[in-house]
């Protein structure tokens, strides 16, 4: 029998407390699209970064081609034919395509020869495996779909055999979506083995041959894509079959809380991300925002809670104008009116990550009673908080002097998460609550969501989990390109004419 | 590139406070010794000056306490504006237009009753420092301008704004030298010797003074403000996350202006030890590079005033033993005291990682290994 291209045997991983990686075995064959299906926070990322050498596994073994091998730095992986693309772009903006190909591998000292060498040989690659890309255009001209072939392209340059590929599709359009999955037929079809990672059954039952699933750091099974089914699939995900459905009770909708018109929002780099938005929040009800990330959600996030200007239209918050072009309230008003904010991103924004648990309790609320009076931090009250919330939010550890980088994601979170429910806020704008944390906190959450509705609060959700949006919403709408595509009461509407909506399509 | 990769969160706080800065310290030293060693003396000889020439007898004492003064406050000028990502080079500036602060005021204020000329001035200093670090502060949070580039700049300028001051106007119009009259003697901040007079015991002169004491408050002043107050908190957290900052209601500009001027009045506060409490006038150049040499104390001190405090002490032992050295051993110049001032920054900053992840996971390894057993 032929030895498998890539062979994993017993690979275990931890990080401090969390073990990422326990005992995984996986055979991955030549000429073969696998993939590698999981929640999020399942292990695919960490085991996927062993095999590119970005990790060192605490134990086990990686074979290629039958050959054992140790592989201490990405750069071990490429001279073993391993390439990986990231969910985050590894490109440098300002080169042309050309130079990130050849970053690091450029040959001679001052380009010439084999720099057109290089030239001539992409060119090559790209007639091949119909890549259509100006090799000479500069990267941040090239919208993410582009960018993405470019790294494909830079690991098939390198010489690579097995391209690894993390959550390709996250940051994609539908019809990106399908161009790419085009090119990796392609390069199935010319004998080159292919790693899907992925948490969205759609692509696995559509591109791949095999399947690994795994969660919480396991590998729960190997399978046939033709054996196997989407429900199967995500009963081995989730570990038990799947109840999305929060119960919840009937809906008490009161007054308008929210009210936005004509919004339209600028990103940092100058480009309008929000389109002549208007919507309404009122009391009591989840508004939830579906939509493929980067469609507007964060900016009108950002917006809402007065990080952002906004470039035309107003938002009004009780009533009271609060924010258009001219002025905006900032942050510290907002939460003073009763506005609470889960941003998306929570390393980025959500909290400091180098602060102690209990300095980020009391983030953004530092400079009020009893945390603090006539500017002097009260060590006493703060540490009697912490205790008390990080109780009963259940955040592990318990130990409000820990560093926040020690904490698990989904600990990180409730962190957040019990900063701003603790004060009862009135409005509360969430985006992306359960990303990256694990299934016991996800019900957590999702529940104290719904708690905050029943007590009369307006909720705006932004996820891209769309099982999160039919679980908690009252009522949706729909972003794409930066537009309200559509708007629906959450009774009988199924993820299928939302994802028509989210694509753009419908 | 190394491979260790160290759980920091097993690290113990001892072993990289404490441990690792003197594994750092221990080094820079062993290669100081090697150059006196090449220089045709003996270093253990060399050390023995030092620790002579700093503890030996209580005016050489004296003179290292006058010294960690300085120190102390341009550490924690640096160090204050560090814990908002601030890169202040200028405390030499500052300091500089820190000591014009305390003479402007003492001189002109000193028909005022003593304790209250000296609470003027101390404020004169910080005020004036603090003045000079507004503008780079300024510049940063609304126009971009990056800090190290114009405190730098500033530093240049506030050295010919003096030399200019010094020669055209604030001049001891009796004589050529560039430095102003005496302010009257009854102002001057009470030396050390003058306070062991009272206590029966006669020694030498020494420039120590009563600043040192106010050197010890800004310690506190400093641990106080970055930890136990809602400004601090505010500082920090612009430093480690600007975004999450905003996003809390946080105001970058506003934090970057106030940790910049409280680091700038930090370093003005040098003036008062030179100024009010040693020459009792302005001369040209007085700071002397210990704002810069405060770049390193903040550094060693891993920018806590725990870890300023035993830094600046040993700048002080260098600087006094050193000069002990250079008056006993011919072939050791000033200058090789600057060598080894620059190998212990090359050592605790530059390369502060150059060692450090052997050490932690040299000590997990063990901790781990006491755990198991």
């Amino acid at each position: 029998m032929v030895s498998p291209i890539l062979e994993l045997t017993n690979i275990n991983k931890s990080f401090g407390h969390v073990q990422a990686n326990k005992n995984i075995n996986l055979k991955i064959n030549k000429g073969t699209i696998h993939g590698i299906i999981g929640e999020n926070g399942a292990g695919k990322s960490t085991l996927m970064s062993i095999v590119f050498g970005l990790y060192q596994a605490n134990s086990g073994s990686i074979k290629i081609n039958g050959k054992e091998i140790n592989l201490r730095s990405p750069r071990d992986s490429i001279i073993n034919g391993i390439g990986m693309v990231h969910q985050h772009f590894m490109l440098v903006e300002n080169f042309t395509v050309l130079e990130n190909i050849i970053l690091g591998f450029e040959g001679e000292t001052v380009f010439g020869e084999k720099l057109q060498k290089a030239k001539e040989d992409l060119e090559k690659l790209c007639q091949t495996y119909n890549f259509n890309i100006d090799l000479d255009a500069t990267i941040s001209d090239l919208s993410v779909g582009f960018r993405q072939r470019v790294e494909i392209l830079k690991s098939l340059y390198r010489g690579a055999e097995i391209l690894i590929l993390d959550e390709p599709t996250g940051v994609l359009t539908p019809q990106e979506v399908d161009e790419l999955f085009k090119i990796l037929r392609s390069l199935k079809d010319e004998g080159k083995t292919i790693v899907l990672i992925t948490h969205k059954l759609i692509e696995i039952m559509d591109l791949t041959s095999e399947v690994s699933v795994m969660r919480q750091g396991e590998m729960v099974g190997h399978t046939k894509t033709e054996d196997t089914s989407k429900e199967q699939l995500a009963e081995m995900m989730v570990g038990r079959s799947v109840l999305l459905r929060v119960d919840k009770k009937k809906i008490k909708k009161g007054e308008i809380i929210f009210k936005v018109n004509n919004l339209s929002v600028k990103d940092d780099l100058d480009v309008t991300r929000v389109k002549d938005v208007n919507l309404e929040i009122c009391s009591g009800e989840i508004l939830g925002i579906a939509g493929v990330t980067g469609n507007g959600q964060t900016e009108l996030l950002e917006a809402l809670s007065g990080i952002r200007k906004v470039e035309s239209g107003s938002i009004k918050l009780f009533g009271e104008k609060i924010s258009d072009q001219n002025n905006f309230l900032n942050p510290r008003m907002l939460k003073e009116k009763g506005l609470a904010h889960v941003p998306e991103d929570r390393q980025r924004m959500g909290l400091i990550s180098d602060f102690k648990a209990h300095e980020n309790l009391i983030f953004g609320y530092h400079d009020q009673e009893p945390y603090s009076k006539s500017a002097i931090l009260n060590n006493k009250e703060i540490t009697e908080y912490s205790n008390k919330v990080m109780q009963e939010y259940d955040v592990r550890p318990n130990s409000p002097n820990l560093i926040t980088s020690n904490f698990s994601g989904g600990n990180q979170q409730k962190i957040i998460l019990s900063r701003e429910l603790n004060e009862n806020p009135k409005v509360l704008l969430v985006g992306q609550p359960t990303r990256g944390v694990d299934i016991g906190a996800i019900e957590f959450i999702h529940q104290r969501l719904i708690d905050m509705r029943d007590k009369g609060a307006a909720i705006l959700l932004a996820s891209v989990e769309l099982d999160e949006i039919l679980s908690l919403s009252d009522r949706i709408i729909v972003m794409f390109d930066g537009k309200i595509v559509g708007e629906k009461e959450n009774k009988n509407v199924t993820d299928r004419e939302l994802g028509l909506l989210m694509a753009g399509v419908a | 590139m190394s491979n260790i990769v160290v759980d920091k969160s097993k690290v113990p706080w001892w072993v990289s406070n404490v441990i690792v800065p003197l594994v750092n310290l221990t080094l820079a030293l062993l290669v100081s010794g090697l150059f006196v060693f090449i220089a045709g003396e003996n270093p253990i000889e060399a050390v023995k000056l030092i620790i002579y020439g700093s503890f030996g007898y209580i005016q050489g004492f004296a003179y290292t306490l006058y010294y960690t003064t300085n120190f102390i406050f341009t550490g924690l000028a640096f160090a204050v504006a560090f814990h908002c990502r601030l890169f202040n080079i200028g405390g030499e500036g500052q300091a500089y237009i820190g000591g014009l602060g305390v003479f402007l005021v003492a001189i002109n204020l000193s028909f005022l009753p003593v304790p209250i000329v000296w609470l003027l001035a101390i404020f004169g200093a910080f005020l004036f420092g603090a003045a000079w670090a507004y503008i780079p502060a300024y510049l940063q949070s609304k126009r971009g301008s990056h800090v190290v580039i114009t405190t730098i700049m500033f530093n240049f300028i506030a050295s010919s704004l003096m030399i200019f001051l010094l020669v055209d106007v604030i001049r001891d119009t009796n004589q050529m030298a560039p430095h102003t009259v005496k302010l009257p003697e009854e102002i001057w901040l009470p030396s050390f010797e003058a306070f062991s007079g009272i206590l029966g015991i006669k020694i030498r002169y020494s420039p120590l003074n009563l600043t040192f004491l106010l050197a010890i408050a800004s310690l506190f002043f400093v641990w106080f403000l970055v930890w136990k107050t809602k400004w601090g908190y505010e500082m920090r957290a612009v430093g480690h996350n600007t975004q999450a900052a905003i996003y809390a209601g946080i105001s970058p500009h506003k934090n970057i202006i106030i940790a910049m001027c409280i680091s700038g009045g930090l370093a003005g506060l040098l003036g008062v030890n030179e100024i009010l409490g040693v020459s009792h006038k302005i001369q040209a150049g007085f700071p002397a590079g210990y704002g810069f040499t405060g770049i390193a104390v903040a550094l060693m001190g891993r920018n806590h005033p725990i870890g300023i405090l035993p830094a600046a002490f040993l700048f002080g032992i260098l600087y006094q033993g050193g000069s002990e050295v250079t008056f006993e051993m011919p072939n050791i110049t000033r200058y090789m005291f600057v060598a080894v001032q620059g190998l212990i920054i090359l050592f605790s900053g530059a390369l502060e990682n150059l060692f450090r992840p052997q050490i932690e996971s040299f000590f997990v390894r063990r901790l781990n290994r006491e755990v198991n057993a």
